[in-house]
């Protein structure tokens, strides 16, 4: 069983500490929302653990399957099977969703066995189509190039489309319900949960409340200054929802204090 | 009481060595027609008056030919090929998907030419050089040098001068040449001086798609010159599709004067691809001279090492309600470098123009440099004319996204420098074209990667 671990974590960007020692444990399977207001380090914990170049980790370990993560370049760590679904995903002109989810199997594929030849393009095609169904998606949109003038929704939801197509164990959602209306809400949880189940585990960070009425988490957990100060079952939600923020803020200073 | 003899150095003072070719009238080709004669005494003597570009010229401003080596070229003997590496077969398969409706292949001191018999009967002229002016003398004289004239600088003047090896198209009116034909310019060998010269002519309401690629293999240590005229001329109505491929090896100085002069209501699609060659210098004039023409230049280069390429391009509106569109697009890597300079004029009658210009470049190394020169000149009212130039590198971002789906960061690059070029690949409706291009960033990519 796969298992995403993260153990005393700092981070800095340009020097800035960000990350103070965030200690997590997401073991395949299970959904965990991260929540928090905004501000607090959630989308950095999201970066570091995908990669990204800016983000420097000055402390502290990440391991998934046992194997050290944060030595490892963005395109090992997503064959690893771990998968960042972007809040803000980069548009990619003159390069089709299709061209570029192909590109991304077989270079799974490939790094799996050197000979691979690469997926087939009928048995490609039937793929995509089958996963743009799933997720309620006109078939034109195989042809458009990547996220070139999707709106928020088709952005957000191509995102969940590489999700269903790569298959990882362990999924991180950034704020993946920001910028949708109700409708585009529904379709991109009812995609998560399709994918959710014991193979994945997901990592789902989340401003607010409302996404998690769709997608049930395990466990929940508030960020503040780049910590984890409170962990609970689903119903710690529904309490921020109703109280905020402040009262976690008010009861983590008193204990740092 | 002697005299202390004193003692005068002088030191004479050099003037900078001016490099000459060793190029003789007497290697102007003989022709029994006083036209193709007197052509050819012109282009001599415009020859002999003028001295090789330097960058004080401002056509040339950003492009030196100091390291030139003119005294090195000689021109082959006839039949020099049968000494010279054979023609790829690669280049000889048709880029398109139909079979090619004629064939040419220009070797150094030599041509095989074939053509449709179906064509031949409908009075479309599709052959080398050479046989045109034997076989349809009083057709060639007429059409020589009618676009391009023979003393346009240097270089064209040479070519003007002592080109053997070319193509000659001639569409009747009406005829439509439905099967796309090609040829081949094979230029292989060290110190050789190869002259080209395409003459297309169709006349009113004719059609043909033609491909044209000039290639050789690079050698190492050496030069080799290759100069040539491309003069085209799109009658009323007509249609004509033409793509460029430059393939030349590593060690050939590329020069092209090259113009299309489109007649009314015609329509001409000119496509450039430059990957190959030392150095290019190219000048592409499009004029609209007939109310209602329209042109589209689309060019895609990719330069490497220490490669130079130097697109010139006009676009001359001379008649009202004409249309012209130019995208050229480029990516650099290595030490190499590119220069797009264009002009888009409109004479002053010329109302109702619609002219567009975008030049795009995508800056692979630190060591490239892309130099992105636009320009308008209008003397006309009520016309619509918009460029852009620009020149950028890689978005660190993009390749980021890519890499977090885990496509490798080589991998990722290429798919983005694809993408790139993709608005160039649409407008070439060949996949074989197409293909060519792919392999090209697939080659030149490859040095990023070490």
């Amino acid at each position: 069983m796969s298992e995403l671990v993260i153990h005393d974590l700092h981070v800095s960007i340009e020097g800035k500490p960000i990350l103070n020692g965030v200690n997590l444990i997401v073991p395949q399977g299970e959904v965990h929302a991260i929540m928090g207001p905004n501000g607090t380090g959630k989308s950095t914990l999201a970066y570091t653990l995908i990669g990204h170049p800016s983000y420097q980790v000055t402390g502290g370990e990440v391991t998934f399957n046992g194997q050290n993560l944060l030595d490892k370049k963005a395109d090992e760590r997503s064959r690893l099977g771990v998968f960042l679904a972007f809040q803000y995903p980069v548009s990619i002109p003159g390069v089709t969703v299709a061209n570029f989810l192909r590109t991304a199997l077989n270079s799974r594929r490939k790094s799996a066995n050197p000979e691979d030849k690469g997926i087939s393009i009928p048995e490609f095609r039937k793929l995509l189509i089958e996963k743009m169904d799933y997720l309620r998606m006109d078939h034109a949109f195989a042809g458009r190039y990547l996220n070139e003038g999707f709106s928020g929704g088709e952005k957000k939801r191509a995102e969940i489309l590489q999700m269903a197509v790569l298959r990882p164990q362990i999924a991180i959602l950034d704020e993946t319900d920001s910028g949708l209306d109700i409708d585009a809400l529904r379709i991109v949880s009812e995609g998560v949960n399709a994918l959710r189940g014991p193979d994945m585990g997901v990592l789902l960070i989340t401003h607010y409340q409302r996404i998690l009425n769709y997608v049930k988490p395990d466990y929940v957990h508030v960020m503040i200054d780049g910590k984890i100060v409170e962990s609970g079952g689903p119903d710690l939600a529904l309490h921020l929802e109703e109280h905020g923020y402040e009262w976690v803020r008010e009861k983590y200073e008193a204990t740092a204090a | 009481m002697a005299e202390t003899p004193k003692i005068v150095t002088r030191v004479r003072r050099r003037e900078p060595e001016v490099k000459e070719f060793r190029f003789t009238g007497d290697m102007i080709p003989p022709s029994g027609s006083a036209k193709v004669k007197e052509y050819r005494e012109r282009a001599w003597q415009a020859y002999s008056s003028l001295t090789i570009p330097d960058t004080k010229m401002e056509a040339w401003r950003r492009t030196d030919l100091t390291s030139l080596e003119p005294a090195s070229f000689k021109l082959p003997e006839a039949q020099a090929y049968l000494d010279l590496p054979p023609v790829d077969e690669s280049l000889l398969q048709p880029l398109t998907d139909d079979p090619h409706g004629g064939q040419i292949v220009l070797f150094p001191g030599g041509a095989q030419a074939h053509l449709d018999p179906g064509l031949d009967s409908q009075g479309v002229v599709y052959t080398d050089l050479v046989t045109a002016e034997k076989e349809h003398p009083a057709l060639f004289e007429r059409l020589l040098g009618k676009v391009v004239r023979p003393d346009e600088g240097k270089f064209g003047a040479l070519a003007a001068a002592l080109g053997q090896n070319g193509v000659f198209l001639y569409v009747p009116a009406g005829v439509q040449v439905a099967q796309p034909l090609q040829s081949i310019l094979w230029g292989p060998g060290v110190g050789l001086a190869h002259f080209s010269h395409l003459l297309i002519w169709l006349e009113e309401g004719a059609s043909a798609t033609y491909i044209h690629e000039s290639a050789s293999p690079t050698e190492i240590g050496g030069q080799t010159l290759h100069s040539g005229i491309v003069e085209i001329y799109v009658g009323e109505n007509a249609n004509l599709k033409f793509v460029e491929l430059q393939s030349w090896g590593e060690h050939v100085w590329n020069f092209t004067h090259e113009r299309a002069r489109v007649d009314r209501g015609g329509t001409f699609d000119w496509i450039f691809g430059a990957m190959g060659s030392h150095l290019t210098k190219n000048f592409s004039d499009l004029d609209l001279a007939g109310p209602g023409s329209t042109g589209r230049m689309s060019g895609f280069y990719f330069s490497e090492g220490t490669q130079h390429l130097d697109h010139d391009t006009q676009q001359n509106h001379l008649a009202p309600s004409t249309t012209s569109d130019l995208l050229f697009k480029g990516a650099l890597v290595g030490h190499s470098r590119s220069v797009w300079q264009g002009m888009i004029y409109v004479a002053p009658d010329a109302l109702k123009t619609d002219g567009y210009q975008a030049n795009r470049n995508l800056v692979l190394s630190k060591n490239a440099r892309a130099d992105s020169i636009p320009g308008l000149e209008i003397l006309a009212d009520d016309v619509r004319c918009t460029h852009g130039a620009t020149v950028g590198k890689i978005d660190e971002e993009q390749v980021f996204y890519l890499k977090s789906r885990g496509i490798p960061e080589g991998e990722a690059k290429r798919l983005i420098v694809e993408g790139f070029f993709d608005p160039i690949m649409q407008r070439i409706p060949f996949e074989g074209v197409r293909q060519r291009f792919q392999q090209a960033i697939h080659e030149k990519m490859a040095s990023l990667l070490v």
